[in-house]
């Protein structure tokens, strides 16, 4: 009997010390790369499609022949769209499976879950969706539009393209919508737009009842002046809104809704009639005719299998960022967050569609600004869009409060937020 | 004086030269040239090389010219891929009924992979109507003259203006020459004659338009030292006095509005608690699935329509049944599996149903993607009763509340009238008592939830029409629910459909001061409130039962 336990012992030791040896091995063969985004709960409509992206990227890069000789490997965590969770879930992947770098996150409040974690730890994390600006962090890269790369070309297209005079600021009661709108008014009231022309309206989650908010829209555009809608309402509630909208005769021909948020992808899953005509604000149309588009979308059409799926812009911010990212590693020889945050900034990498973005060092990254019309097959044509790059910038220069303050990661700054005026940082690192 | 004049001859002839030789070419067989050159400068990438070929087949004045136009505004102007022809194309199903583009020769059907459409810009679209509008005007039929004239009338020039006088003179139909007339009055009020602006001042008061209300307001309006714009006081006074007529109408028409919106909120909230009331108020199972119960009824409305794409209006119809017996089937389900082991403890049923709404939840997700389903609304449900101007009622809210009421009077009805709801009526009231007098309570219990559950389907078919279809749809309207169940006092229907108006139209009256979020709180706050003064919700049920 004491014989039995001691040979169950002894391969207890064997397994245990051949298992350690094999992760080690395993380990040191290949590069993590981490995928945070959440695969269940209300964000994973939209997140779903990221974390395939990144593995398709992955993927690609592999049979490329991996980076520095290694291959690279996707660790894929789901935060579940549950915002401490996300924080939680990229400890545990910086600790634990020790990644290189984290692409992830969609929802402002997850980013802000993540940053403290993230720059405790000094890891590294792209963050691919447009977002309200004011925050630059060491260890962020935001590959996302900032507000002057979407919401502010807009309101110009509006205002000098057609002549809008009154605009309706609608958007869902959260951080991104209320941040922009701030942005927007303080820069409306600087083109001379009189207050009494600016309606803000703000609406819960998943609003669904639009009968008294678009009719006063309605009756807000009928003075005979040229009235538009800037949305910022999320997700969900935009399907009621625009069903609203066509049910009471509000057609985008007599006040156009640019909003920020509706993309193929949303698109995709809705009956598009009412939408036909009104705008949105880009960095990508999944429509634009280059040679680098089509080849991206055929990929991802055979990746994922499905000739029906569709391309976006938080896609296209993934694929600029991974490979700024391999090309900084590339740079630097190692994957260590500290070099990489380094050679990173500076590194180009064309976009698809037919510029060339680059990573600024106030950590975001120059796009087209590109402005498009709803088709009735969930498609935008292309009415507008800037003939260079626009940089990307963190501290908007419309709110009084961050007008001083710039981003620049580089020496002698290196800090998010540097008082111009007071020449001093601030010390927060967010 | 002479010598211009003389001068001007030769031109002149040059013009009746080429309005003979225009007659003499529309007699015989069109040119075919030019119309085929410009359907091709139409297939052209840019959108700025559209509207030039836009308007050249407008200036070629060919008879197909209309014909493209109006299809190319419908969208139903088509490229074949690898042919080099355009197409009209009706949509069927998936697939296309093509026919030639300039000569209208049938070339049978296409699938939608095979074809692209040609796009459109907004501006290209209201340049389109206006052209559509002027060549549309001659129209035979007078609908169509009526809705020309009604699409041209926001943005009319001196040309135009010329197109509607000539027009006029020889419009044969009462209400498209009452049209004009109103859009020439409308110009009138900027005339150079005092007396021709008065008049139309006068005649224009009574009218419930945007455009008059517009020109009014412009009259009386001052500039930024205070002074009137108008100069004349007359007509000051006189637009002062049509101003506070139109007011009084547009404050009545904004609290039909409202009382409107109100009801319509109310119907959804009404639909959506009814089956709760049932299952909560009648047989006192709090169930936290009821809201999942709805999404299948909405879901069974999407797949209804993918069997049928091509009936929307029939598989809307055919829906409402098909929702109430799924959901009803799934909800004896979930009572026969495991409520039934709950009764009387209200907490473990709580927790159980929680469950179930989150399986159920999952189960969705993975049939259907976590993506929203899109659920298409038919032609007779889209749009709204324009009433006038200021007034109109959205068609998709005005079916839903009248489905809503069907559906109660319909309830009221079961429960009263038939035997199953005597029997739930009798088990509700006293379980023990209705055992002995040998109902089959098990079987009612079952019945009564299936019911419930049943309704909750039928609500989802309404929802599917007016929110997102999604495995989330259930989660936004249960905390809705049952506030208007306990509102409206537990185990009272007719509460239910007092509580469930009355919240919805104290909510749109609160809405315009207060905004969506604090309308919704100061609700809420008003039913705690309310709930802590009166425990047993507007119509209390009296009673033994009650106290029990």
């Amino acid at each position: 009997m004491k014989n039995y336990l001691h040979v169950c012992k002894k391969l207890a030791v064997t397994v245990a010390v051949s298992a350690l040896m094999f992760t080690a091995a395993h380990a040191e063969d290949t590069i993590k790369v981490g995928v945070l985004h959440s695969l269940s709960g209300t964000m994973a409509i939209s997140e779903t499609t990221l974390k395939d992206t990144m593995l398709m990227l992955i993927d690609e890069q592999n049979k490329k022949g991996g980076l520095l000789g290694k291959k690279l490997e996707a660790v894929v965590v789901d935060p579940a769209s549950n915002w401490p969770l996300f924080a939680e879930k990229a400890r545990e992947l910086l600790t634990k499976d020790k990644v290189s770098a984290i692409f992830g996150c969609w929802t402002s409040v997850s980013r802000k879950s993540v940053l403290p974690v993230i720059e405790e730890l000094n890891g590294v994390l792209f963050y691919p969706v447009q977002y309200e600006g004011e925050e630059s962090s060491k260890n962020v890269f935001y590959t996302g539009a900032a507000p002057n790369q979407q919401a502010i070309p807009a309101v110009d297209y509006l205002m000098n393209d057609l002549g809008v005079k009154r605009w309706v600021l609608a958007g869902t009661d959260y951080v991104y919508p209320r941040t922009t709108n701030k942005i927007l008014e303080a820069y409306l009231k600087s083109k001379k737009v009189n207050k009494k022309d600016i309606m803000i309206n703000y609406t819960p989650f998943g609003h669904s009842d639009w009968q008294s908010i678009v009719a006063d829209i309605k009756k807000f555009g009928s003075t005979g002046k040229k009235t538009a809608v800037v949305s910022t309402i999320n997700g969900d509630a935009n399907v009621p809104f625009y069903k609203e909208l066509g049910n009471q005769g509000v057609s985008a021909e007599n006040i156009p809704v640019v909003a920020f948020s509706v993309g193929e992808e949303e698109l995709s899953g809705i009956d598009t009639k009412p939408l036909v005509g009104h705008l949105a604000a880009w960095n990508y149309f999944m429509s634009v005719d280059t040679t680098k588009n089509a080849a991206f979308i055929k990929q991802w059409k055979d990746y994922i299998k499905n000739p029906k799926r569709v391309t976006n812009d938080p896609m296209e911010a993934h694929y600029i960022g991974f490979n700024m990212w391999v090309k900084a590693v590339e740079k630097a020889g190692t994957t260590d967050p500290e070099a990489v945050q380094k050679a990173i900034i500076g590194v180009e990498f064309p976009n698809l569609t037919g510029g060339v973005s680059k990573m600024l060092p106030n950590h975001h990254i120059s796009k087209p600004v590109l402005i498009g019309e709803i088709q009735d097959d969930g498609q935008f044509v292309t009415v507008w869009q800037t003939n260079k790059v626009v940089d990307g910038d963190a501290w908007s220069d419309f709110l009084p409060e961050s007008k001083p303050i710039i981003a620049d990661w580089t020496a002698p700054i290196s800090c998010g937020n540097y008082n111009t005026k007071t020449k001093k940082c601030s010390g927060q690192n967010y | 004086m002479n010598i211009p004049s003389i001068s001007r001859l030769p031109s002149l002839f040059a013009v009746l030269i080429l309005v003979f030789s225009l007659a003499a070419h529309s007699d015989t067989v069109p040119a075919q040239q030019p119309l085929v050159d410009a359907l091709n400068a139409l297939k052209q990438g840019s959108m700025s090389e559209r509207e030039q070929a836009i308007n050249r087949l407008t200036k070629l004045k060919h008879p197909r010219s209309l014909v493209v136009l109006q299809a190319l505004l419908a969208g139903k102007l088509l490229t074949v891929k690898d042919q080099d022809r355009l197409v009209i194309g009706e949509a069927i199903d998936q697939d296309y009924r093509i026919h030639d583009a300039i000569n209208d020769e049938k070339l049978g059907m296409v699938s939608d992979d095979q074809v692209s459409k040609i796009n459109l810009t907004n501006k290209l679209r209201s340049h389109l109507r206006k052209i559509i509008g002027e060549l549309e005007l001659n129209a035979d039929d007078p609908a169509i003259r009526l809705a020309a004239v009604k699409a041209m009338d926001k943005a009319v020039d001196e040309r135009l203006l010329a197109v509607f006088k000539k027009r006029l003179t020889i419009e044969p139909d009462a209400d498209v020459k009452i049209a004009i007339e109103n859009i020439l009055l409308l110009q009138q009020m900027d005339s150079a004659d005092k007396n021709q602006r008065l008049q139309a001042i006068d005649a224009l008061k009574s009218h419930d338009s945007l455009d008059v209300l517009n020109k009014l307001k412009a009259l009386v309006e001052k500039d930024a030292d205070g002074n009137f714009l108008e100069t004349d006081s007359d007509i000051r006074n006189l637009a002062d006095a049509a101003l506070t007529k139109i007011n009084t109408r547009l404050q009545l028409y904004s609290a039909i509005e409202t009382v409107f919106f109100g009801l319509s909120l109310g119907a959804v909230l009404v639909l959506s608690a009814i089956g709760l009331a049932i299952t909560f108020g009648v047989m006192g199972v709090i169930n936290m699935a009821h809201g999942e119960l709805m999404m299948i009824g909405a879901y069974t409305t999407y797949v209804i329509q993918q069997l049928l794409p091509n009936q929307l209006g029939l598989s809307i119809v055919l829906a409402i049944p098909a929702a109430f017996i799924i959901s009803a089937l799934v909800g004896i389900a979930i009572e026969r599996g495991i409520i039934r082991f709950l009764y009387g403890r209200p907490l473990e049923t709580l927790l159980a149903t929680f469950g179930v709404s989150l399986f159920l939840q999952q189960t969705v997700r993975s049939i259907f993607s976590p993506l929203n389903r899109s659920v298409a609304t038919p032609e007779w449900m889209s749009g709204s009763w324009q009433i006038n101007d200021f007034l109109s009622l959205t068609w998709n809210r005005f079916y839903i509340l009248i489905f809503c009421l069907l559906v109660f009077v319909l309830l009221m009805q079961i429960l009263k009238r038939t035997k199953l709801g005597l029997e739930v009526r009798a088990v509700a009231q006293n379980r023990r008592m209705a055992k002995a007098m040998g109902i089959p309570t098990a079987q009612v219990d079952a019945m009564t939830f299936g019911l419930g559950s049943g309704i909750a389907g039928v609500a989802g078919v309404a929802l599917s029409q007016i929110t997102n279809v999604g495995p989330n749809l259930g989660q936004a309207y249960i905390v809705d629910s049952f506030m208007v169940v306990v509102f409206g006092g537990v185990g009272n229907l007719l509460g239910t459909l007092v509580a469930g108006f009355s919240l919805g139209i104290a909510n749109k009256f609160l809405e315009p001061f207060a905004g969506a979020v604090l309308a919704k709180i100061l609700v809420l706050v008003f039913i705690i409130l309310f709930i802590q003064k009166r425990p047993r919700g507007l119509f209390p049920q009296k009673g033994r039962a009650a106290d029990s």
